[in-house]
């Protein structure tokens, strides 16, 4: 480019001088090596996530036979049981949260803007108080009269989902307010209303419907939060998952970090549908929490 | 006896802001009446307590003879087009139209059947499967629109529809949305701050500002006749001169130095400034006709602007500037700046605008 003998100095200068302020276009070399220098980093992050995983699973196919970690957690009536258990506890805790917090967050944005700072300070406040916190106190208050809750495993299973919706909180309120901020509640309740319907109507047809992938969102989190929680299931007693992976990580080697790797399976897989669910909204409604 | 009637309705907020003053409007059925008015005006606050969604202070709605003050908006049986559209992004273009339907529990094939005819009516037959994020701006009100129609609302609101879109979509959805009303016989309440839509659209107009009713009239009227000088200077452009009572009784004024008279006496004192409004369609340059008002100035700008050249021509003292639209006349020579220049209007097209009062005086104005 600069070889033209023609061409006056100034212009030569012109085209190859670089004015000050302007960024600067990378040259093929620049370009190459900003390219390696991303690889090398997405490299070094898949490598931190990847590591203790593939370790994990190396770790589960030391055992002798080689698969006989997997295949006895398979044959393990209790990883099954447990896990179903969590699962059901899981759903009960979306359900009430959602219950809970849809209408709760919808009045809010609606009629109650001022109170906002207000609810999300105490949708904030399972991040300050620990499980242990939170546990020693549920037993001390429903462990004897008026509502002896934990004398009874349906008593002590009302608690640890009341439990789980306090734990989830920040996740469901967050990822449902922040559906709720994609779309225009105001005006589309008024449209409802002057269409002739009620709260119920309102709610159900209109709004749960468009804070699909956001309720998915913080259910997937909830349920992640429920099947890993490991405290509160502990002092209650409950037979949850992450209770039974920790007694047998007491006394089998290889069983438990087949079963983790299996856990996170089921947390990726829970993600996937998530994935599925925002392309089937055309990217229109994004990921609740993800703002 | 009216088929819409507000009376006496007044907002106050809970801060204490009164958004409507003292409201009375009494509205025929099928008649098309628009809210005209500048922002915070109170026009959008009027619409919501006839829709509902605003519970007034005092005063009532009575719609067909029925006290519906109190009714929540879902039982009211009015419908509304919002100014985003407000279609529900869940349902396909179908399942909005047929929303209020399915709310009054009709059959689907009743229900299939109206949403058809009301794609129909919109202009667009085939759509009912899309999705509203699938149509443009002007098809997406549209639908609103149908969606509105579809229970058969006794009445239909419309706050501000064609805000959000462009210019040649807007001219072309309003006289659509007039056609429809006409068909339907609807009686409807359109809320706008675009004077054209207004004056284009409407069976009545009710200008309002800060609060208050300014006037209500059919558009002829309120174009030509102003009542108060917020409606002479809101609705259409207006030149607004400066000029001195000199004689109240005999309508003599003074507009920078130079007389004129009023054809009747003027409703100030001797002495005191009023407002002079004129339109500037009415006024030509050089002498006019015979019996037209002449004021004489010096041309301030000349602006071209094509098929028309808006020469603005400065008075003497502080009468003021009058802007004068001429078409451009490629064999006439475009007044140079700073020269003086003459321009004219038939008398009684002069309007006489009180001081400062909401009152206005409209009176003719003669040459002297």
């Amino acid at each position: 480019m600069t070889g033209s003998i023609n061409r006056p100095p100034q212009m030569l200068e012109a085209l190859t001088h670089h004015p000050p302020g302007r960024p600067r276009r990378p040259g093929p070399r620049g370009l190459q090596r900003k390219t390696l220098a991303s690889w090398l980093f997405l490299l070094l992050g898949i490598a931190y996530f990847a590591l203790p995983l593939v370790g994990t699973l190396i770790f589960s196919l030391r055992a002798k036979p080689m698969l006989s970690a997997w295949t006895d957690m398979i044959n393990d009536p209790q990883v099954w049981s447990t896990l179903g258990y969590s699962f059901a506890i899981g759903v009960v805790t979306i359900t009430v949260s959602i219950v809970l917090l849809v209408p709760t967050a919808f009045w809010v944005r609606l009629r109650l803007p001022r109170l906002r700072p207000v609810v999300e300070f105490v949708t904030l406040l399972p991040f300050v108080v620990p499980p242990i916190v939170l546990v020693f106190g549920l037993i001390t208050t429903f462990s004897q009269p008026p509502l002896p809750l934990t004398g009874t495993n349906f008593g002590s299973d009302v608690l640890l989902v009341c439990a789980y919706v306090i734990l989830s909180l920040p996740y469901m309120y967050r990822a449902v307010d922040a559906g709720l901020r994609t779309i225009d509640i105001q005006t589309l309740t008024e449209a409802c209303q002057s269409l002739g319907a009620g709260w119920a109507t309102i709610l159900w047809r209109v709004i749960l419907p468009n804070l699909r992938v956001s309720i998915l969102s913080g259910a997937f989190l909830t349920l992640a939060i429920v099947v890993g929680e490991f405290t509160i299931a502990n002092f209650l007693a409950r037979p949850m998952f992450a209770t039974y992976l920790q007694q047998i990580s007491g006394n089998l080697a290889y069983q438990p970090a087949a079963v983790a790797l299996m856990s996170f399976g089921i947390t990726w897989g829970a993600m996937g549908v998530i994935a599925l669910v925002g392309r089937g909204n055309q990217g229109r409604i994004e990921i609740g929490g993800a703002h | 006896m009216s088929y819409l009637n507000l009376s006496g309705i007044q907002k106050r907020f809970p801060n204490g802001f009164v958004a409507v003053h003292g409201f009375d409007l009494s509205m025929e059925k099928g008649e098309f009446v628009s809210f005209l008015g500048p922002s915070g005006c109170g026009k959008t606050t009027t619409l919501r307590m006839i829709a509902g969604f605003e519970r007034p202070t005092t005063g009532s709605v009575v719609l067909d003879g029925t006290d519906i003050t109190d009714r929540p908006p879902n039982r009211r049986n009015v419908g509304m087009v919002f100014q985003a559209y407000a279609l529900f992004p869940n349902m396909t273009v179908a399942d909005n139209i047929g929303f209020g339907l399915r709310v009054r529990k009709r059959d689907k094939a009743s229900i299939a059947k109206r949403t058809a005819e009301l794609l129909e009516l919109i202009g667009l037959p085939g759509t009912g499967d899309r999705y509203p994020w699938q149509l443009s701006g002007g098809q997406q009100q549209r639908v609103a629109l149908a969606r509105a129609l579809a229970f058969e609302p006794q009445v239909l609101l419309l706050d501000e529809p064609l805000s959000a879109l462009d210019a040649k979509i807007r001219v072309s959805l309003r006289a659509e949305i007039r056609a429809i009303q006409r068909a339907l016989g609807i009686t409807t309440v359109y809320v706008t701050h675009d004077q054209e839509e207004a004056l284009s659209l409407s069976d009545r107009i009710v200008v309002m500002s800060e609060g208050r009713i300014e006037q209500i009239g059919t558009p002829f009227e309120i174009y030509n006749f102003p009542k108060t000088p917020f409606v002479a200077r809101f609705v259409g452009t207006l030149n607004v001169l400066n000029a001195r009572v000199v004689d109240a009784t005999a309508g003599r004024l003074d507009v920078g130095g130079q007389e004129m008279l009023a054809t009747g006496a003027v409703d100030t004192a001797a002495g005191s400034t009023v407002s002079l409004a004129l339109r500037p369609e009415i006024l030509t340059l050089g002498d006019g006709e015979p019996g037209h008002v002449r004021l004489r100035g010096t041309v301030d700008e000349v602006t071209f602007l094509g098929a028309v050249v808006r020469v603005r021509i400065k008075l003497p003292g502080d009468a003021g500037v009058a802007s004068v639209d001429t078409f451009n006349n490629p064999h006439l020579a475009v007044p140079a700046r700073e020269s003086a220049i003459t321009f004219s209007f038939p008398a009684e097209a002069c309007l006489i605008l009180d001081g400062a009062g909401r009152d206005a005086v409209t009176a003719a104005a003669t040459a002297i």
